[in-house]
């Protein structure tokens, strides 16, 4: 075949540069082009609609009043007590997910070989992640608010979060540990440095970057999270807060890990099936938006700060 | 090419070689053309081969190394030079697979022994490898790394340490403004290759394994990096890779010329004294490679 080609090649007129491929390659070439443009434009589209539309709708209705006031307070209402719950239960979530997830991924990058445990533990890593969030949820009611009888409460919403996203964490900080080059490894032991020496020395700060992307996917997807912590933390409009009352074990206190505590993705839900309100709509619109651009920042944030600390870690 | 059965004179090889079997565990003895030293054996191996899993990497090598030489490695690739060199550290023990068969001595200890801790024989038997590999910290952390994870923290005695360890790697002058604020990876890559070898020094160690370690690196920093070795000498016993027959010629006091079986395991062919090696080896493969004939 290709000896045949080469030696009738020189005998025949030479093709020029011009025209050897054929129509149909190129049409192809061409469509696959635009068919990939187009889905990249159509992804952009579809975020940049989302983003417009609450940005319009939310247009007048969110001011710093918005954010610090109560529902009850104005005639529009605030948002306060909801954003204050998520902010308190994305924080509790991140304090017990992400020191597990840390740990479970040195161990799944840096001591469980290829075996069958391991094998198990990615299989189960993978099903929880596709667990309808709903089902999630109800199990944490069982759990929590029935067997435990904590009731609605900010700890059961956010250990329920933790068991739906500490797959996530998991698997990113695996990820994070695994990016370090296998050679900073063998330098650090070749200098006679342990195993945990090397891990804690050399492997976990280089893996710094992935680890903050990681925790802060994880974040974004915590604060988003609404269908879990229905059953769990609790479903009503939350009464004032007094941020003077410090004690942890008084229910009223915003501080409290044991009280109803709903969230903002939550009180969207709750106003948009059962509100009645005359302002119901703007204030929806109004917490829409700073959902997104909540999730938004932790999303850019993740970017950014893993862009610099590899920099600051790795360069001059 | 040319490796026929007839005996071709090659330029480069004057006398014609003598074809006789030397016990390479002897070969050290031909040490009279070796500057005469201390008759301390620091290394010794017995009988080692490496396998992984089913594959033989290298078959049944004996040898002692003097204290305080240069041992220089050399053979065609896949010949299992490197593979070799990491039994002295036991480096093999992190690839999954590997095993280490014989023994391995160092100071007539046997360092395949179960309870052998690999942290204090890699402390002592240091390890530079083919690419610089500079932690990404800075350079006085890259020096101070060793000695800081075996608990020295005390600030005197590292500021101490790192710069005797930096100035025995000759790199002082080119880093000593900014120790502390330059990245290790901010060096030139044969600035990298010293730094490295600063690191291993700082963990005061008695043997330094070189993995090719000029390989990466410009005609300079080889030559910077082949001088350093012959002032560590006074001091160290280094054992090295290379594929740089010049390179071996120039540094090493004695050459040990590996090559591989029909079923591509390695071993050990002779053993000698560098000039010998290089100007009257026993062996007619040694020759070959030698002259480039093969390999």
């Amino acid at each position: 075949m290709t000896a045949a080609s080469r030696t009738d090649g020189p005998s025949g007129p030479k093709p020029g540069l011009k025209g050897t491929a054929s129509r149909s390659s190129i049409l192809a070439d061409r469509a696959a082009t635009v068919a990939m443009w187009g889905t990249g434009v159509l992804v952009l589209l579809i975020l940049g609609a989302i983003i417009a539309h609450f940005a319009i709708a939310a247009w007048g209705v969110v001011s710093p009043s918005f954010l610090v006031s109560d529902p009850s307070e104005t005639a529009l209402g605030g948002i306060l007590p909801v954003l204050w719950n998520s902010i308190y239960i994305l924080v509790l979530t991140m304090l017990i997910a992400v020191p597990i997830g840390i740990l479970g991924g040195i161990y799944m990058s840096e001591y469980a070989g290829e075996n069958a445990i391991t094998n198990v533990i990615r299989l189960a890593e993978e099903s929880i992640s596709s667990v309808p969030s709903i089902v999630v949820g109800l199990f944490g009611l069982i759990l929590f608010v029935d067997d435990f009888h904590w009731g609605f409460s900010a700890l059961g919403g956010s250990l329920a979060l933790t068991f739906f996203n500490l797959p996530l964490m998991t698997r990113l900080a695996e990820q994070a540990l695994r990016a370090v080059p296998q050679e900073e490894r063998t330098a650090s032991l070749a200098l006679g440095a342990t195993k945990w020496q090397t891990i804690r020395h050399v492997v976990l700060p280089l893996s710094i970057p992935g680890l903050i992307t990681g925790i802060i996917l994880t974040a974004g997807r915590v604060f988003g999270e609404a269908a879990v912590l229905l059953f769990t933390a609790g479903l009503g409009t939350p009464p004032h807060y007094d941020f003077t009352n410090f004690d942890l074990t008084n229910p009223a206190s915003p501080w409290s890990p044991f009280r109803a505590a709903t969230t903002l993705s939550v009180y969207i839900y709750k106003l948009n099936s059962e509100g009645l309100g005359a302002f119901k709509n703007q204030i929806i619109d109004g917490s829409a938006a700073i959902l997104i651009s909540i999730v938004l920042i932790f999303n850019l944030g993740a970017r950014f700060l893993g862009r610099v600390l590899s920099r600051r870690l790795t360069s001059t | 090419m040319n490796t026929g059965d007839e005996m071709t004179p090659v330029a480069i090889n004057p006398a014609p070689p003598v074809v006789r079997r030397i016990e390479v565990t002897s070969s050290h003895a031909g040490a009279d053309e070796f500057a005469a030293r201390p008759d301390a054996v620091k290394l010794a191996t017995d009988h080692v081969s490496i396998t992984y899993g089913q594959k033989v990497a290298v078959r049944d090598v004996s040898m002692t190394v003097q204290d305080r030489s240069i041992l220089a490695l050399i053979g065609p690739s896949g010949s299992g030079k490197s593979t070799f060199l990491r039994c002295f550290n036991r480096m093999n023990d992190l690839i999954p697979g590997a095993r280490v068969q014989g023994e391995v001595r160092l100071d007539d200890e046997n360092v395949m022994e179960t309870d052998v801790s690999v942290v204090e024989l890699r402390r002592r038997v240091g390890m530079v490898f083919q690419r610089p590999n500079p932690f990404p910290m800075s350079i006085y952390e890259n020096v101070a790394y060793g000695p800081r994870r075996r608990g020295q923290n005390d600030r005197r005695a590292l500021d101490e340490l790192v710069e005797t360890s930096i100035r025995r790697a000759a790199l002082w002058d080119e880093v000593k403004d900014d120790l502390r604020r330059k990245s290790g990876l901010a060096l030139s890559g044969g600035q990298q290759q010293r730094l490295c070898i600063a690191r291993v020094l700082a963990t005061d160690p008695e043997v330094i394994l070189m993995d090719e370690p000029a390989s990466a690196l410009d005609p300079v920093s080889t030559l910077r990096i082949e001088e350093l070795m012959r002032e560590l000498r006074e001091a160290y016993t280094i054992v090295i890779v290379t594929h740089n027959m010049q390179q071996a010629a120039r540094v090493s006091d004695i050459t040990a010329f590996f090559t591989m079986a029909d079923d591509r395991a390695g071993y050990l062919v002779e053993m000698g004294p560098t000039g010998q090696i290089f100007t009257r080896p026993n062996e007619r493969l040694t020759e070959d490679y030698i002259s480039g004939r093969f390999g």
